[in-house]
Formats: structure tokens, sequence, C-alpha cells
């Protein structure tokens, strides 16, 4: 079927000829979101499940991958952790667009650029409290021996 | 096809002769993952800890194994839908083919899997203090 294409004849213009806008971007992140969420998404939430039915000392395998002593995300946690639920809100919000869209509504330049903007603008702050609410609840929980000032030893 | 009435002569079909139930389809379960996604993030940020005997006893009781496997199905036939999509606008030759039928196994055998632990953890009987 590719090889069917008449050399000869032009193409029809495509992403490099045209002037980016934010409804562009929204859309590419639609789709790049959905596919990263779709793949590693569902291979972390098959593990995690697969790992709770495999009895605790699986689990305990699965966790200490992506956590540190304290029950607080490493550096692959937070990768994992803040990529997925950014990835998450950003297709929800986009998807939240695409209804309204559907809806035959917000197709006015100015209005469709607004939303686009905004889809981004939303997922990066539900993102932020979802991660500054993790942060602050396992401070406030954290026991007061464990912080490194009280492990001093001489 | 040129019998029945002008409506059940286009009903279900258009260019790809399926009509729009790849597009309804696809609009409902991004409805219930809306809800189900959201219900698992906040479900999983009030856990006190996301140790094994907590997740364990949670995901244990019918008000999470439910939702846990209505959100398997939900999202489990979106994603489907939409890297079918992905597929059919990048790959035109024998390699869509076979995506597609890769894409359909993995999503069944994934599937499968997903909801077959959810299963068997909401139906083993954990022994605090016993070996796992």
């Amino acid at each position: 079927m590719a090889k069917a294409r008449n050399v000869n004849r032009p193409l029809s213009p495509h992403l490099q000829v045209w002037k980016w806008g934010p409804h562009m971007l929204v859309s590419i992140l639609h789709r790049a979101t959905g596919t990263g969420m779709a793949t590693v998404g569902v291979f972390v939430f098959l593990w995690w499940l697969g790992a709770i039915a495999a009895g605790e000392t699986h689990y305990a395998k699965f966790m200490d991958l992506l956590t540190v002593e304290s029950g607080a995300p490493n550096i692959a946690g937070y990768i994992l952790g803040i990529g997925l639920t950014l990835s998450f809100f950003q297709h929800m919000m986009s998807g939240i667009r695409h209804f309204w869209m559907d809806a035959g509504a917000a197709f006015e330049l100015k209005a469709n650029k607004r939303f686009a903007v905004l889809t981004m603008v939303v997922a990066v702050l539900l993102t932020a409290a979802l991660w500054g609410y993790i942060s602050y609840e396992r401070l406030k929980a954290a026991p007061a021996v464990s912080a490194p000032i009280a492990v001093e030893t001489k | 096809m040129g019998n029945g009435t002008h409506i059940g002569r286009v009903r279900g079909l258009g260019a790809a002769h399926e009509g729009t139930h790849h597009w309804v389809t696809q609009r409902l379960t991004a409805g219930s993952n809306l809800l189900l996604m959201l219900w698992l993030i906040v479900s999983l940020v009030r856990l006190p800890e996301l140790s094994y005997g907590v997740v364990q006893a949670w995901l244990s009781s019918p008000w999470a194994a439910v939702p846990m496997i209505l959100l398997v199905i939900s999202v489990f036939n979106h994603f489907r839908l939409g890297l079918q999509v992905v597929i059919e606008d990048y790959q035109h030759d024998e390699t869509r083919i076979v995506l597609m039928t890769l894409l359909n196994y993995f999503t069944v055998a994934a599937g499968t899997f997903a909801i077959f632990s959810i299963l068997k953890i909401a139906f083993t009987v954990v022994t605090p203090g016993a070996p796992a």
C-alpha cells in the first residue's frame, strides 16, 4: 500500500510546514501520553497486580525497585510515578477537551487555542498538587527518629 | 442492501463498513476511565501506606476489587482502540496486520492476567505473620 504512491505527485503538506500552535501540541501529546500509558503504564500496572497476587516476598521485590527504605519513591519511582501521573492528567484533560469539541463547541480560533493551553496548565497543576499532597502526608507521618540528625552517632 | 428503510441501510455502515462503533466505544470507555482512574488514584493516595498488608487488605474488599476489574475492562478496551488508530495511521504495509493481531492478543492476554490477579488477591485469605 505504501509503495502505491506516485512519486511524481506532490505530498500534502505535513507537520513541518505548519506554524506550530498549542492545538497541534495537545493533539500530539494526547497520542503520545496515550501510547505511553498503554505500554509503560500497563506494564507497571500488570507487574504491580501480579506482585500482590504472588504474595508478600514478590510484592516486596517490586516495591524495592521503586522505593527507598522509608517507603518514599526512589529515582525510578519518581520518574515512573510523576511521568505516568502527568501523562494521565494530560490525557484526561485533552480527553475532556475532545468531549467538548465532540459537542461542536470551542472550534473558534481563540477559544480552541485557549482550551488547548488550559489542558496543559491544568495537567501540570493537578500533577503538582497530587505529588505535593503525597509528600506532605509522608512528611507529616514520618516519625521524628527518622530525621537524619538523630542518627548521628559518636 | 437495497431493502429496508433509509436509516436501516446506513446504520452501522460507512467507509469502513462498521459505522461509528469504534468512535462511540472510545468515548464510552473514556467516560468510565475518567471515573475509575480518578477512583484508583484517590484510593491509592488515601491508603496509609503501600505495604503488602495494607494493599492486599484493600484490594481483597469487593469495594476495591469490583471497580478494579471494571477499570481493567474499560481501560484495556480504550487503549486497544487507541493503539489501533495509531497503528492504522503509521503502518501501511503487511506490518499493519501483524501489529494489529499482536495488539489484540496482547490486550486479551494482559486483561485476563490482570483480572485473574485481582480475583486471586480478593479470594486469597492472608494470615498475618504467615509466610506468603
